[in-house]
């Protein structure tokens, strides 16, 4: 099962994260009890994923669990259960976009149609300059701004044709 | 009239999220005051304010930090759920993207009452740039001495760290949530043994929606009794309602529950109406997990009188005829929306957020989605209406958390409800997609209500 989730391209010990990720991480493993350091494991993915490009393979796992000192099944099975990890390669870019209820009925559907079309993609692709990941989520607890994108740590809200097209121009541009 | 502010009433303070304005307007008055009281002190006053979780369930807040066990030598711990990812909800995105301190200096009080040293912010993962600005205003109370060992010579060490979740809706159920702190996946525990008694890492722990701690701090400013003249019934205080959809002004508004479903929606004070001066078709009043109402049933009861937004109105006539409060998330629907397809959005995120723990939610969810799927896309038969029933049917009450019941309600409301246009879509089949059943009798007072079974 977690072959087919999980890519392996590298090997463990080509993995390294920066000086400042290791340090953030040892001070996340304080923030719990003694011997509770598991507890670190969402927040330390969440650092991981950042220095690997967006996406997590096989090594980057164990790497994460080398670290908290956990068995790798461990970190699998929080990694392949969480949407906001990504154990595929993904653009520069992330483009998620939500498409629940309130959302749909302030026109996302409309949104998600256009980025396919203007990028050449369907939905879970990524376009073929590698910028653009198009992967719609489920309410991202901004209904009141529909439609909207989550792009890396900020929203983007009140979305229309136009400011897609100037957002996905703008981002091309700092590429 | 308009709004009641309590929560939101420095919401336009420029420079508000800041420490020294928040200290400016009487911030961590409460805290201070909290100080000089006793901790069973602080129980009595937000039991009598009649506080109700503000999360969705309503249960007593007060009630529930008394269960919580003290075991010799066991530390305690509150946790503040933050996980918002209802459908229809933003209301504690905005608290605490604008009021950080409010949360703060709720989290002191609350703490200081359960005896909790060390208490987390659960914040769902993709609420990113609410992590930093969280982050900022615990660093700049433990600056002015409001976090810490012996905090203002009180002999209370309290320390607060933020615990971001990854993308997962389940996690907003209190026991899913621990575990997820415990660095697992975020799959229910079954109860007993309750978090009061065995939470998070076994200890004893309270957890509650980051609106309940924030409404902590003006319930000891103002006290409890004061607090519960607000309000109208057993639905005390005030409420934030984030509301959305086709509306004019969707946002978050704090009101005082007095008002009537049909003043929210159509008051310029609030909602300011259908947007493009479209008719009001049918609402889900508290998150996508409540059932729908059409609009008739939305504004009167079934008896014909007027509906409020307060939890005993709002849930008149049970799920025959009522709905729910919730957790405030207000989603308008006009007379251009598609029920089916509507409904197959609702049902994806469910099947999408199950965590597959149970066999009647995770299968159930699926069939949900794919029937109401093929439904839309104009290739439903007839016997789909009752299939839907019967798998709704079997969802709910069949699983260890309120997950299973929460994609099993919103599809039997609009059967119940909307059936009419689920059998026009049958029978339309293809030619359906480019019509739009509009209001049809939705609009108008319903005499008796048709179950559907």
């Amino acid at each position: 099962m977690f072959e087919s989730m999980i890519i392996k391209t590298k090997k463990m010990a080509e993995v390294k994260f920066s000086e400042e990720a290791y340090n953030k991480i040892q001070e996340l493993i304080t923030r719990y009890p003694e011997g509770k350091q598991k507890s670190a494991l969402i927040p330390a993915l969440h650092i991981a994923q950042a220095e690997s490009g967006g996406w997590m393979d096989v090594p980057v796992l164990d790497h994460v669990a080398e670290i908290l000192n956990l068995n790798p099944i461990e970190v699998y099975e929080v990694a392949t259960f969480y949407t906001m990890f990504n154990l595929k390669p993904v653009g520069k870019y992330v483009l998620e976009v939500c498409q629940t209820g309130p959302c749909m009925v302030c026109g996302s559907d409309k949104i998600i149609n256009h980025i396919k079309q203007k990028l050449n993609i369907e939905v879970g692709e990524t376009s073929a300059d590698g910028l653009f990941t198009l992967k719609p989520s489920e309410c991202l607890g901004a209904c009141g701004y529909a439609p909207m994108m989550m792009l890396g740590k900020n929203y983007k809200e009140h979305l229309t044709v136009e400011k897609v097209d100037e957002l996905i121009e703008e981002l091309r541009n700092q590429a | 009239m308009g709004e009641t502010l309590l929560l939101l009433k420095h919401r336009n303070v420029t420079g508000i999220r800041k420490y020294d304005v928040y200290r400016e307007h009487d911030g961590y008055k409460a805290v201070e005051k909290a100080f000089n009281m006793t901790t069973d002190e602080i129980l009595e006053e937000v039991k009598s304010s009649g506080l109700r979780g503000r999360g969705g369930a309503g249960f007593p807040t007060g009630l529930k930090w008394s269960f919580i066990a003290k075991p010799e030598g066991v530390p305690r711990h509150l946790v503040v759920n933050a996980d918002e990812s209802e459908p229809g909800t933003f209301k504690d995105r905005f608290l605490m993207e604008h009021i950080p301190h409010l949360l703060i200096e709720g989290i002191i009080i609350s703490s200081y009452c359960l005896g909790s040293n060390v208490s987390y912010i659960y914040i769902r993962g993709e609420y990113g740039w609410i992590i930093d600005i969280l982050e900022e205003a615990i660093s700049e109370a433990k600056a002015n001495g409001w976090l810490g060992k012996n905090i203002k010579n009180s002999g209370f060490d309290l320390e607060i760290y933020v615990h971001p979740g990854a993308g997962a809706y389940i996690c907003g159920e209190e026991t899913a949530l621990l575990e997820s702190i415990e660095g697992k996946r975020g799959n229910p525990r079954i109860k007993p043994p309750f978090p009061a008694v065995k939470g998070l890492w076994q200890r004893p722990t309270v957890v509650n929606n980051v609106e309940s701690i924030a409404s902590v701090g003006p319930i000891i400013n103002m006290g409890g009794a004061e607090y519960a003249k607000i309000g109208v019934g057993r639905s005390t205080g005030t409420k934030l309602i984030s509301a959305c959809g086709n509306i004019n002004k969707p946002g978050v508004y704090e009101i005082d529950m007095t008002q009537t479903v049909e003043e929210f929606i159509y008051s310029d004070d609030f909602c300011g109406g259908i947007a493009n001066g479209k008719r009001l078709k049918a609402c889900i009043p508290g998150g996508s997990s409540v059932p729908m109402l059409p609009a008739n049933l939305l504004l009167r009861t079934a008896k014909g009188e007027p509906r409020y937004m307060n939890y005993e109105s709002l849930s008149d006539g049970g799920f025959q005829t009522g709905s729910m409060l919730g957790s405030g998330g207000f989603i308008v629907l006009d007379e251009d929306q598609d029920i089916v397809y509507h409904t197959y959005t609702i049902s994806r995120f469910y099947r999408h957020e199950s965590c597959g723990q149970c066999s009647p939610c995770r299968e159930g969810t699926h069939w949900l989605e794919k029937i109401l799927k093929r439904m839309s896309e104009g290739h439903g038969k007839m016997s789909d209406i009752d299939l839907l029933w019967r798998v709704q049917g079997n969802i709910e009450g069949n699983t260890i958390c309120p997950l299973g019941d929460a994609a099993a309600w919103p599809v039997a409301s609009v059967i119940r409800h909307f059936r009419d246009e689920f059998e026009w879509r049958v029978l339309n089949g293809e030619a359906a997609l480019n019509m739009r059943y509009g209001l049809a009798h939705y609009a108008d007072p319903i005499e008796s209500n048709k179950e559907a079974e």
